[in-house]
């Protein structure tokens, strides 16, 4: 089993990643064609942007509200016969679902997909416990028999191609004849299909996530692409729905606002294939459903972020654009982040369920390129909740001591400009004079990381600030030369900047002197300045 | 002409120590475009503290960039990343400070990146330099999403006599420096740059530019340690015509002769 929290390891998990070719070829798909697909489908609706703007405000509400919004949804799901279960740790929440479904005498319990499920570790809870659970979403009944933790939060199984897959149904699936054919995807298909419709029938109960909890109506709602939802929550006589408190909408058509921007975000589809909205338990008159309706609402840490900086992440709505675009994600993949969150919203979550002190890696493992921001449906500023993680992890002293040590004296010198002056001065014309037959390095102490695949420029030697000041120093400003003197093919431009300012070469009678400037080289005459100023 | 802008030129600490003709390229712009220019004494913006999480020593750099800066009209920086730490994260820095946010939020909105404030602030609609070349643009992640830059650099290098700009693909895509993060994840910053590298050397161009002096040093790291021909420079120095300096990373011919011209 890869089911423990490995965020610790994180570096290390990203190299192994980084070595999968198997791994690497399924991020390329990844990379290549979801941020396009997205974009394509997000350029065909010209409010998108006011549909996200409105997606913002809607959570925003919502979080405000929390408390209410909850009361008045507990009291609908009440009403019509359900039953709702506040868990405020993980293991409340494990606990509880056991009990529902000892309750029930559950023997196999058929699951949709669900997130707080992977974060709360329902699978493995109950099956120390004696019960079944199975996976009815594909990717996640391919993680499952596999037993490793979703690669990402919409496809779980995105890291695999399709000749994994067929060797873990033939591994698993006992009675599969040797010469079935599990080519192709679809065949692959057909048989998780054949062997899933069994546990449909026999399931006792049925548990799905939610990807919304309406408060106007009491009615959880999931969008799926593959109808197994739809299957897990009528067809089991008990129907379990977990949730975590930041699902709440208040109105249906809240939700229908929020699902236009989330199918297009996730998978670029106007609108995934089922949206399904279930309201308590059946009721007389309905032709199929659940005896039992329960709703298992997981706190597990979202109080203390509502209540603090991290408050807007709980605007996600785990439509996972923010991971299909980023390019660190594209590189290590989703288990490298090791927990079920990855990507960027992952390194603003994991550290909040399972502590900066082991998942401090993740927030640190990004260039703040922005691009998850930038498609969040729902606007999280995920680079600066990430630097905030930063801010606590530097504050409990987490970061090595060597590169706490780096900083201290880098921030030393930057906050003494005198120092920082002369020791800079030195080391740039020290690096330039090493550096100077090549223009770069193929080693530095301390930068060996870097070099290691790279080249480092070498600086051109005395700084910028020390140059300006000799420059300013060595003359009265003259009027400069408007244009470059022909007949001057290389110019100053052949000699390296040093740090004593030469005499230029004098290339040409009416080169002025005074303030020498860089110019280019071999350019015929050409008037300078830009050509239009208002 | 109108009185001249007086600005403060924050060359950033990159420039600074590495390559200090990209600062001498952006006064030359600058004057063109009728600015008075002035370097005062400075270190760096307070990036790599503020992202390191150590707020306390990213306030004490930013309160010296404050009050060196403050006296000018506008401050202009050759690198989208730190005019994006002085425009957007200063104020975040001193939020609900009485005495710093007003200073912060001052400095910052007189704060731009180097095109953006030729372009929008002082008008410029082109430069009159030559350049013969195929040249291509990479966009840093802090010019294109924190600034919204896009449209001034490709504006200004397309009245580059004789310079020929090919579009990059996935020019929205992260080089993989992002500071100490290229000696942090030195393996995944390599990943990034290489595929980086490699959509550089499908354009066919044999020149990179940029704006920000990280990516370009990364890149550029990247592309000579693959022994690709493509040169690299920071925007400014095509702009301003200032292209005697080698190029990044490379040594000056042993035998003087152009190296850069071709025409
Ligand atoms: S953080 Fe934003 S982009 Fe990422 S999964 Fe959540 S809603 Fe989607």
């Amino acid at each position: 089993m890869t089911r423990a929290a490995t965020s610790d390891t994180f570096a290390d998990n990203a190299r192994h990643a980084l070595a999968d070719p198997a791994l690497q070829g399924a991020l390329a798909f990844v990379e290549t064609n979801f941020p396009a697909r997205r974009r394509a489908v997000v350029d065909a609706l010209p409010e998108f942007e006011a549909l996200r703007d409105s997606a913002r405000d809607i959570k925003a509400h919502t979080l405000a509200h929390l408390d209410l919004y909850l009361e008045a949804w507990e009291a609908r799901v009440t009403e019509q016969g359900g039953q709702v279960h506040y868990a405020p740790t993980a293991a409340d929440a494990n606990r509880i679902v056991l009990d529902i479904c000892r309750a029930a005498g559950a023997r196999t319990v058929s699951k949709g997909k669900s997130m707080v499920g992977e974060e709360i570790g329902i699978n493995e809870h109950l099956e120390q416990h004696g019960i079944v659970p199975v996976e009815t979403d594909l990717g996640e009944y391919i993680i499952q028999i596999r037993g490793e933790m979703p690669s990402h939060i919409i496809m779980p199984a995105v890291h695999l191609n399709r000749h994994q897959v067929a060797a873990d149904f033939r591994r698993v699936h006992a009675d599969l004849p040797k010469d079935r054919d599990l080519d192709s995807a679809a065949a692959l298909l057909n048989e998780a299909r054949a062997t899933l419709r069994r546990t449909f029938l026999s399931a006792d109960v049925g548990i799905t996530g939610a990807n919304f909890l309406v408060a106007e109506t009491g009615s959880s709602v999931i969008v799926t692409n593959e109808g197994n939802g739809d299957l897990t929550c009528t067809l089991p006589r008990v129907h379990i729905v977990l949730a975590s408190i930041e699902k709440l909408v208040p109105t249906l058509e809240d939700m229908a606002q929020l699902v236009r921007v989330l199918a297009r975000s996730a998978t670029a589809q106007e609108m995934s294939v089922y949206t399904t909205i279930t309201t308590g338990p059946r009721r007389a008159a309905d032709p199929d459903g659940p005896h039992e309706y329960h709703v298992v609402i997981v706190d597990n840490g979202r109080s203390a972020m509502l209540a603090g900086e991290f408050r807007d992440m709980l605007r996600c709505i785990r439509c996972g654009a923010c991971l299909n675009h980023c390019p660190v994600y594209h590189a290590v993949g989703g288990h490298a982040y090791g927990f079920v969150y990855p990507g960027p919203m992952g390194a603003v979550l994991t550290p909040s369920l399972i502590g900066v002190d082991r998942a401090g890696a993740l927030p640190e493992a990004s260039t703040f390129c922005g691009r998850c921001e930038e498609v969040c449906p729902v606007r999280i500023p995920l680079p600066r909740l990430m630097r905030f993680w930063r801010d606590r992890a530097f504050a409990q002293h987490l970061p090595s001591p060597v590169s706490r040590a780096a900083l201290a004296a880098w921030g030393f010198l930057a906050a003494r400009p005198w120092l920082y002056r002369g020791v800079t001065g030195l080391g740039t014309r020290l690096l330039a004079r090493l550096g100077r037959v090549r223009g770069r390095f193929a080693w530095l102490p301390l930068a060996g990381g870097f070099t290691a695949t790279r080249d480092l420029a070498a600086p051109q030697g005395a700084t910028f600030q020390q140059q300006w000041r000799q420059r300013a120093a060595s003359g009265p400003e003259r009027p400069r030369p408007r244009t470059v003197p022909s007949g001057n093919p290389h110019g100053r431009g052949s000699e390296p900047l040093v740090a004593e300012p030469r005499a230029a070469p004098a290339p040409a009678a009416d080169r002025p002197s005074g303030r020498p400037r860089p110019v280019a080289v071999g350019e015929p005459e050409r008037p300078r300045g830009p050509e239009a100023r208002p | 002409m109108a009185v001249s802008k007086r600005v403060g030129l924050l060359v950033t600490c990159l420039v600074d120590l590495v390559r200090p003709s990209v600062g001498f390229a952006a006064a030359r712009l600058l004057e063109d475009a009728g600015c008075a220019v002035a370097v005062p004494s400075q270190t760096c913006c307070g990036q790599p503290a503020f992202n390191a999480g150590d707020r306390r020593t990213a306030r004490r750099i930013a309160e010296q960039v404050i009050a060196v800066f403050e006296p000018f009209d506008y401050v202009v920086v050759p690198s989208g990343s730190c005019a994006g730490q002085v425009r957007l994260h200063y104020p975040e820095i001193f939020q609900g400070d009485p005495a710093w946010q007003p200073r912060a939020d001052a400095v910052a909105d007189k704060t731009f990146e180097l095109t953006q404030f030729l372009v929008d602030v002082c008008g410029v609609t082109g430069v009159a330099s030559r350049f013969s070349g195929r040249a291509t643009y990479h966009d840093s992640c802090s010019s294109l999403r924190e600034l919204g830059v896009r449209l001034q650099p490709r504006k200004l290098l397309a009245s580059v006599e004789g310079l020929d700009l090919i579009e990059l693909a996935d020019t929205d895509v992260c080089c993989g420096f992002g500071g100490t993060f290229c000696v942090k994840y030195p393996e995944i910053s390599d990943r990034m740059v290489g595929k980086k590298a490699t959509a550089v050397t499908a354009t066919g161009a044999d020149l990179l530019l940029a704006g920000d002096l990280g990516c370009l040093l990364n890149i550029a790291g990247k592309l000579s340690r693959d022994g690709s021909g493509v040169t690299v420079r920071h925007v400014a120095e095509v702009l301003a015509g200032a292209v005697d300096a080698p190029a990044i990373g490379t040594a000056p011919p042993a035998v003087p002769t152009p190296t850069e011209a071709k025409p």
